[in-house]
């Protein structure tokens, strides 16, 4: 059972999309789990037969639990058997390793802003770490379904912006240069040089100033539905985003996010309500708000620039993207690899997880 | 972000309020304990512990310790609050406002009505309420339908500890007089609670629960009760929306009608005694208001009119139990 964001402690098995003796190639759909905050697909880790699924629909499990046994038909049943009954006998003990070793997030002086941040995955790797940023309204935990998975072999650090999470709320400079400046100030804390830069929606916009402004920070560049490539933005998004103060308000403004409203589920809701309740939060989204998007227009476009990187840049759109339209894909150096995402919408990075972690693992690996 | 109890949450938000606004002050009867006799500083934090360390932190200026006389202080709670206080003022048991309750009605209520609108009153009553206690029938009593019928107080009933913490900072920084009523079974029930000030605002039913069969909608403790039986329910093939209206006054109507709108089935949960309270008067507005809706006839769950028994076992029977309240919701629903 995968860990999907901090608050994930079990999931439930929704459906199988393969039954026992299927050939699994990774990256395959097993299977869906639903949590109190989404549910997702659990591709498969590795290739081969699928020879038990260890959980039926229906069943609940903790994060760590076995869900599926993947072997070769060479693997008798009586020694996966044996393997399944060894696992779960050790389970409990594993898992509660497992929960005391769980990342926590981290506060860092960021140039005089308090910012919180979770870094995953070996610190010891040499190569630069990658960097994710999230957009407006979002927080860290919008990256639950990359952030773990890259950080199977990569140093990640995921950030909240300003204004966002669990950072400081004062975010009186909200524009792209003061956005972009706590970024730098942020990988200064933390001693990273040059970082592999992913941002979402405003992340992106904040990522590719960043690495704009200061060329050697950025190993690379991914622009996940991104602003700052066109003028366009769904203003009735970001006002609905910041006006809505219910339950059922805000969850139709959500469900813009997804090509599949569904996935916005109560605790999604209830999340973001809460924080949109916190001291500062009103006053921070208004002024990024009307430092990025004055009078219903992207106030930073910078796309037409990024033929100055040497850095590999990739661009990443849901087809279905309601809120920055897709075609801003199109407005970019011909230097640029674009992948426009079927069945996806804006939170493409959470609704085609799987498609994302492999466009960033390759761009990383270079 | 951590686990905090109830009575943290309203410890947290006093203190926060008290950092950030030098005019809020915190006063009642042992708030700190040890003022005005030999005695341990800080040794009380009003009789539950609820203010505990605000006095080491605020000092005796804004922390007060009380005589045992609510006409005093909350009188002078309420002329605080007219001449430029924020002052939260605790009445130890709701029990206990006959003595001071032309203070808060005939006072503070009205302030803003006769002087024109240019008086405010900024005052916060805190008070400690409910059965299930052993306190018996001068300590237990659900009094926020008194409150309720008084235009010009605002009466907030917080369920958890999330919504007490929100819910308390919002009182101090209101403008009217608040009476905020604390539930004292549930001091020690703990729920994830942001460290930062958060507000939670008036009038804004909370969905606790969302279900197509059975609206009930429930106050404070009852809240949880309601939960549970919607959980338990969900199993059999009933599906419950709990609203937590979370204040009486104003009162989110919209919410509780859209619904009983959608489901035609109410049962309302309400631990104060059955005439005149929040189950009778929201019956009302859904009759009124909602009557094409209504698939079966809205049931009341609530205490026999009588006061609080001291005989455990007949305070047990007394309280509106989770078994009361899944019959009743089994009742509407046909099943």
């Amino acid at each position: 059972m995968p860990k999907w964001g901090l608050a994930m402690s079990e999931g439930t098995v929704v459906a199988w999309y393969l039954g026992e003796g299927a050939e699994v190639a990774k990256g395959d759909d097993l299977l869906d789990i639903e949590t109190t905050k989404i549910t997702n697909v659990v591709e498969s880790p590795h290739t081969g037969m699928l020879r038990r699924q260890a959980a039926p629909e229906g069943a609940t499990l903790p994060v760590g639990a076995l869900l599926a046994v993947l072997a070769g038909p060479e693997v008798s049943d009586a020694e996966i058997d044996a393997f399944m009954a060894e696992f779960n006998a050790n389970f409990e003990v594993e898992a509660a390793a497992a929960e005391a070793a769980a990342p926590e997030p981290e506060t860092r002086d960021a140039g005089g802003v308090a910012i919180n941040l979770l870094a995953m995955g070996d610190k010891t790797q040499d190569t630069a770490p990658i960097i994710l940023v999230h957009g407006f309204g979002g927080d860290l935990n919008n990256w639950m379904f990359n952030q773990p998975m890259l950080a199977e072999r990569h140093r990640v650090i995921a950030l909240d912006l300003p204004g966002h999470g669990r950072s400081a709320k004062d975010a009186s400079a909200g524009d792209m240069a003061a956005l972009s400046a706590t970024l730098l100030a942020s990988l200064d804390a933390l001693d990273i040089g040059a970082a592999h830069l992913a941002g979402h929606s405003l992340g992106g916009a904040v990522a590719m100033q960043t690495a704009l402004d200061q060329p050697a920070r950025a190993a690379s560049l991914t622009l996940v539905a991104s602003a700052g490539l066109g003028r366009d933005i769904n203003m009735d998004y970001i006002e609905g985003f910041q006006r809505a103060g219910r339950r059922k308000d805000l969850k139709q403004v959500l469900q813009a996010l997804f090509a599949d409203a569904s996935l916005v589920s109560r605790d999604m809701v209830d999340d973001i309500l809460k924080f949109k309740r916190l001291d500062g939060v009103e006053q921070a989204l208004a002024t990024i708000a009307d430092g990025a998007f004055a009078g219903g227009r992207q106030a930073s476009v910078l796309g037409h620039r990024l033929h100055e990187l040497e850095a590999p840049v990739q661009v990443i759109w849901g087809a279905d993207d309601q809120v920055i339209p897709a075609a801003h894909a199109r407005e970019v150096p011909a230097t640029v690899k674009v992948h426009i995402l079927d069945g996806a919408g804006h939170m493409v990075h959470m609704e085609k997880a799987g498609e994302v972690n492999a466009l960033i693992e390759a761009i990383v690996a270079g | 972000m951590s686990k905090k109890s109830y009575r943290q949450a309203i410890n947290e938000a006093l203190a926060q309020e008290m950092r950030r606004d030098p005019t809020v002050i915190v006063m009642g009867e042992d708030n700190a304990g040890g003022m005005g006799a030999p005695g341990e500083d800080d040794a009380w934090g009003g009789v539950l512990g609820v203010t505990k360390g605000l006095m080491p932190e605020f000092g005796r200026e804004r922390v007060l310790d009380t005589p045992i006389s609510e006409s005093a202080f909350i009188g002078a709670a309420v002329g605080a609050a007219a001449t430029g206080l924020r002052p939260v003022a605790e009445l130890m048991f709701v029990d206990f406002l006959g003595v001071c309750f032309d203070q808060i009605f005939n006072q503070a209520g009205k302030f803003k009505y006769m002087f024109g609108g240019k008086a405010v009153t900024p005052l916060v009553v805190r008070t400690m309420y409910g059965a299930g206690f052993r306190a018996a029938s001068q300590h237990s009593q659900c009094l926020y339908p008194i409150f309720t019928h008084i235009p010009g107080l605002k009466v907030v009933i917080p369920s958890s500890p999330y919504e007490a913490k929100g819910l308390l900072i919002q009182s101090i920084r209101d403008d009217d007089p608040v009476i905020f009523l604390e539930h004292k079974v549930l001091y020690d029930d703990e729920e994830e609670v942001p460290d930062e000030p958060y507000t939670i605002p008036f009038g804004e039913a909370n969905l606790t629960r969302e279900g197509e069969d059975v609206t009930i909608v429930a106050f404070g403790r009852m809240v949880k009760f309601a939960n549970e039986v919607a959980d338990k329910l969900e199993k059999d093939g009933i599906s419950c929306t709990v609203v937590d209206p979370r204040t009486t006054s104003p009162l989110d109507t919209d919410t509780i009608l859209e619904s009983v709108e959608e489901t035609g089935r109410l049962v309302v949960v309400d631990e104060a005694n059955p005439r005149c309270n929040m189950a009778t008067d929201i019956s009302a507005l859904v009759a009124q208001e909602a009557f094409g809706a209504l698939k079966a006839p809205i049931k009341m769950v609530t205490p026999p009119h009588t006061p609080v028994p001291f005989a455990p076992q007949l305070e047990d029977l007394y309280i509106p139990s989770p078994e009361k309240i899944e019959a009743a919701v089994r009742a509407v629903a046909g099943a």
